[in-house]
């Protein structure tokens, strides 16, 4: 009888914790879909509001922050009317979240994103200031994790976008595609991590020919 | 088991299914009753909320049931946060979100300042820009008079705004006032601005309206902020014909302090012996300047800087003298200037901010005019009166020492109050041959403004300064009043509204110390647009000038003063910036309308003088070719004729008459400017070049800008400048920081 009450106990426990990060991957993979179908401002606004909804009620995962602001990033490459400082705030408070539960290589790969945004809006005067935040993190990135293949594909399109003349140009940036891609196909990422970029660096490959 | 597992699971789910499911829906608006989109709804600690759509509206489903927080967040403006219990009923929400005030997104008052500075809030031109104008020579006065309001003055150092003379013009350095901001004056030549634009990261300047922060000053306030610590540690040297530099900036490990020291050492014999110049240098100009700062960040994020500079330096020239037909003007100057500016800016908490400024500047001129014959000798005339006005030695010696606090307290919003003080003690020694005459003079001022944001759409600064001189034991009182109204995207109304007051000039009051202060009364509108890389301003003023200084004369050789001089200036200005239309070109144009007529000095009664044109214009391009690695800066600027006149002295009625008058033949000037820069596109360069050559006045247009008359009124002779065109190439060097991007920024 008590080894009965034992078992129970333990099935209640585990199943609750079990419906419980159920609940989370569950919710994750619906807000995953939503981002991959996301098509307007508006889409990726309600998508990022979502994840960023998931970790404040979870408290303890880094993930939902990250895709809350890997959402905004989105919108912000996609959308010339999107006010790029204004975004980069909310990224910014969102990836601060994000660092406060594991501070690690991907939100790096976000801050890259949104500073280069933000340095795209006038690139002779912000070249200075957030060319080099963008170049700051991702050295940041790689020092946490050198075999991030995204920080190596974000390095590379870093590069093939800069003029020759500045030391950019897609022979520079040939050989950091090719890493990243190396990375990529060793990459195993854990189920509702991050496992974007290779298709990208496939296509940057395609056009460094 | 794992079966087991699967039913119970369904089983949740099941429940999770057949719990009533609950709708929360609404609508988020501003508090003018505009839909706020994309607001976040989330009913706290579940994952259950929503996004307002772009009318505004939301809606989602809880199977949750009890007491929760529901909030609602938007970025820029203030959450909404409220208990609810979830029952059966549906629940609707109607909210209107407050306005967060936020100081970047806030109007400022534009109303008669150009604000040039690498700061997040939205510049006019980047300091930057303001070093690297084509034909300006990296001088910030040269490059400053491609804006409007001020004139092409050619023949005398000073930025001449809205129909106010050069001294009207005050320079203040971290909020202390510079008391010798140019090169020492050489008869009808224009002398450089001693700053260089690189010390400084962000600069304001005020065509008028300025805060009650600055004083003793009639038309223009040029707020010059200094740069704080550097990126990194760095040497640098400069070679080029007409001078040698180098320096060193060291930047502490913890990157919480430095220091650094600059030498160079000008001379222009080299120069002046290939481009000949109209006057005969008997002393090539020759200078030796040295500077040395340091920069320490307190605890509290506040920062403590020091700079210095010292110069020396020598010239003399000659010119044929206008009365004779075979004698000679010599001019002689040493100059020594020593700068010091100590600066404390601390956050002392609660919101409280201080400004801690301390100065002292001493400046000494040692000057000889004589009259010389054939061979360069000197010439004693007697029963000439302009003998006497040819012949003499001077020396001039001012001190200033001054101390400045201010103290800034941050209301609720972005609204702020701040009041500070400020001493100058100033002594000024004039010794003219043999006589020395002495001013000591002890000026306190103190001020308070507020800037108050009723909204981020609408701020108004209101302030008040006042100041009382020892020396004239007057007092002032002067208000100043500026609003500033958003009314679209990127576009704002501004007005201003204010008084000045400045004492007499030092030469005037060496005679009298019963001269009152001068004052202008500024009324500016303002317009101004920005968006996406462009500006366009407009703007439009009045001034009215009462109690300028009029020189009423005993004889030929002496007068007296009083303040029953007056005069008005009125204007239109148009400024238009444009970096997008075109890629990879910049320009901007300028234009000011002037209208200003004055009765001061010797002046026989209400005329327009001689350094105000009506019509003033410049263009200034800027490009930058990657492919060669080569930037090209054009400036063009043009001006219409200023008046001339020979005002004589009649024994007669003991008055001063208009012999004579005319105006000068319109004002053009091309500049040009090119900088190659070879480390382009070597990141890993551990030298940094930057090649700079420039031309003043490409297209040899032969300027006049007034004319000279012989002591009869017979003989009248063109002001010209000294050469047609000024030639400059150099090379600057820096080992250690990288200044590719400033070159290919600024274009030198």
């Amino acid at each position: 009888m008590k080894s009965l009450m034992l078992t129970v106990t333990m099935v209640a426990t585990f199943l609750s914790t079990y419906a419980q990060s159920d609940k989370f991957t569950a919710a994750m993979q619906k807000s995953l879909a939503m981002l991959d179908s996301a098509k307007t401002t508006q889409d990726l606004t309600t998508v990022s509001n979502a994840f960023e909804r998931i970790g404040d009620a979870e408290k303890t995962q880094w993930l939902p922050y990250y895709y809350a602001a890997l959402a905004l990033t989105n919108s912000g490459w996609a959308d010339p009317a999107v006010d790029k400082d204004k975004n980069a705030e909310k990224i910014a408070a969102l990836l601060d979240k994000a660092e406060a539960i594991e501070k690690n290589a991907e939100l790096y790969t976000i801050r890259n994103m949104s500073a280069t945004q933000q340095m795209l809006v006038n690139p002779q005067e912000r070249w200075q200031t957030y060319g080099q935040q963008a170049s700051s993190a991702l050295q940041a990135g790689m020092k946490l994790d050198p075999n991030n293949p995204r920080l190596y594909y974000l390095q590379g399109m870093s590069l093939f976008n800069r003029p020759q003349q500045f030391g950019g140009g897609k022979d520079v940036a040939k050989p950091v595609f090719e890493k990243a891609e190396q990375l990529f196909k060793a990459e195993q990422p854990k189920p509702l991590y991050p496992h974007w970029g290779q298709k990208q660096t496939e296509d940057m490959l395609e056009k460094c020919k | 088991m794992k079966r087991s597992l699967t039913i119970l699971i369904t089983f949740f789910l099941t429940i999770t299914y057949l719990k009533a499911q609950v709708s929360i829906s609404g609508k988020v608006k501003d508090n003018r009753g505009k839909p706020i989109i994309g607001a976040s709804i989330t009913l706290k600690d579940t994952y259950d909320g929503a996004t307002s759509d772009s009318l505004g509206n939301f809606k989602f489903t809880t199977t949750e049931k009890g007491n929760f927080l529901i909030s609602i967040t938007s970025l820029g403006y203030f959450s909404f946060e409220q208990n609810v219990h979830i029952d059966k009923l549906p629940i609707v929400y109607n909210v209107s979100l407050k306005e967060q005030l936020d100081e970047l997104k806030a109007v400022t008052v534009t109303a008669g300042a150009f604000a040039a500075g690498d700061s997040k809030r939205s510049a006019v031109l980047s300091s930057l820009d303001v070093a690297t104008t084509g034909g300006a020579n990296a001088d910030i006065t040269a490059a400053l008079k491609t804006l409007p309001g001020a004139q092409q003055v050619g023949e005398q150092e000073g930025l001449f705004v809205r129909g106010g003379a050069g001294y009207e013009t005050k320079q203040f350095i971290d909020g202390t006032l510079v008391n010798n901001p140019y090169y020492t004056s050489v008869p009808d030549i224009s002398t450089r601005g001693r700053f260089s634009p690189f010390l400084f990261k962000g600069t304001v300047f005020s065509t008028g309206g300025y805060s009650a922060q600055y004083g003793e000053a009639l038309s223009s306030a040029l707020i010059l902020e200094s740069i704080d610590l550097p990126e990194k540690s760095a040497a640098n040297a400069a070679i080029s014909p007409l001078f040698l530099g180098a320096g060193l900036q060291e930047l502490s490990k913890n990157k919480q302090s430095s220091w650094g020291v600059n030498y160079g050492y000008t001379n222009l014999v080299a120069y002046f012996s290939i481009v000949k110049q109209t006057p005969d240098y008997f002393k090539m100009p020759e200078f030796h300047n040295g500077d040395a700062n340091f920069r320490i960040k307190t605890k509290h994020g506040g920062i403590i800087k020091y700079y210095t500079t010292f110069s020396y330096s020598k010239l003399g020239l000659r010119r044929p003298d206008i009365d004779s037909l075979d004698l000679k003007d010599a001019f002689g100057l040493t100059n020594t200037n020593w700068y010091n500016n100590l600066s404390y800016r601390e956050n002392l908490g609660r919101g409280w901010k201080m400004n801690l400024g301390a100065g002292y500047s001493y400046n000494k001129d040692d000057i000889s005019q004589q009259l010389q014959d054939q061979n360069n000798q000197p010439v004693i005339l007697q029963g000439k009166p302009w003998y006497y006005t040819k012949s003499y030695a001077v020396v001039n010696n001012q001190q200033l020492t001054q101390l400045k606090a201010v103290f800034d307290k941050k209301l609720g919003g972005i609204s702020h109050f701040r009041f500070g003080a400020e001493d100058w003690y100033a002594v000024n020694k004039s010794t003219y041959n043999d006589t020395l005459r002495k001013l000591t003079d002890n000026l306190v001022s103190a001020f308070a403004e507020t800037d108050i944001y009723v909204t981020n759409n609408l701020a108004a600064n209101i302030g008040a300064r006042f100041e009382y001189s020892s020396l004239i034991n007057k007092s002032n009182l002067a208000p100043r009043v500026s609003l500033a109204y958003k009314v679209g995207k990127g576009a704002q109304v501004s007005a201003a509204y204010g008084v000045f007051y400045q004492k007499a000039e030092n030469q005037q009051l060496f005679f009298t110390n019963s001269l009152g202060y001068t004052r202008a009364t500024h009324y500016i509108v303002n317009y101004q647009k920005m968006v996406a890389e462009r500006i366009l301003r407009v703007e439009a003023y009045y001034k009215k000038y009462d109690a300028l200084v009029k020189t009423i004369p005993v004889n030929y050789y002496y007068a007296y003063y009083n303040n029953n001089g007056s005069g008005y200036a009125k204007g239109i200005e148009l400024f238009w910036r444009d970096k997008k239309t075109f890629k990879n070109f910049d320009y901007w144009v300028s234009y000011s309308y002037l209208d200003t007529k004055r009765n001061y000095l010797n002046f026989p009664g209400e005329m327009t003088p001689n350094f105000a044109a009506n019509h003033t214009a410049s263009l200034v391009t800027k490009r930058f070719f990657t492919s060669i690695k080569t930037g090209f800066n054009f400036t063009y600027s043009f001006a219409t004729g200023r008046p001339y006149y020979n005002l004589m002295y009649n024994s007669g009625n003991n008055k001063y008459v208009m012999a004579d008058h005319g105006t000068t033949k319109n004002y053009n000037s091309l500049g040009f400017s090119m900088n190659y820069v070879p480390s382009v596109g070597k990141p890993n360069a551990k030298t940094f070049i930057v090649l700079v050559a420039s031309i003043t006045n490409v297209l040899g247009y032969n300027a006049v800008y007034g004319y000279n008359y012989s002591y009869n009124g017979l003989n009248k002779e063109p002001v010209i400048p000294p050469a047609k065109r000024f030639y400059f190439v150099g090379v600057f060097l820096s080992w250690g920081v990288d200044r590719t991007q400033d070159a290919i920024n600024n274009n030198l």
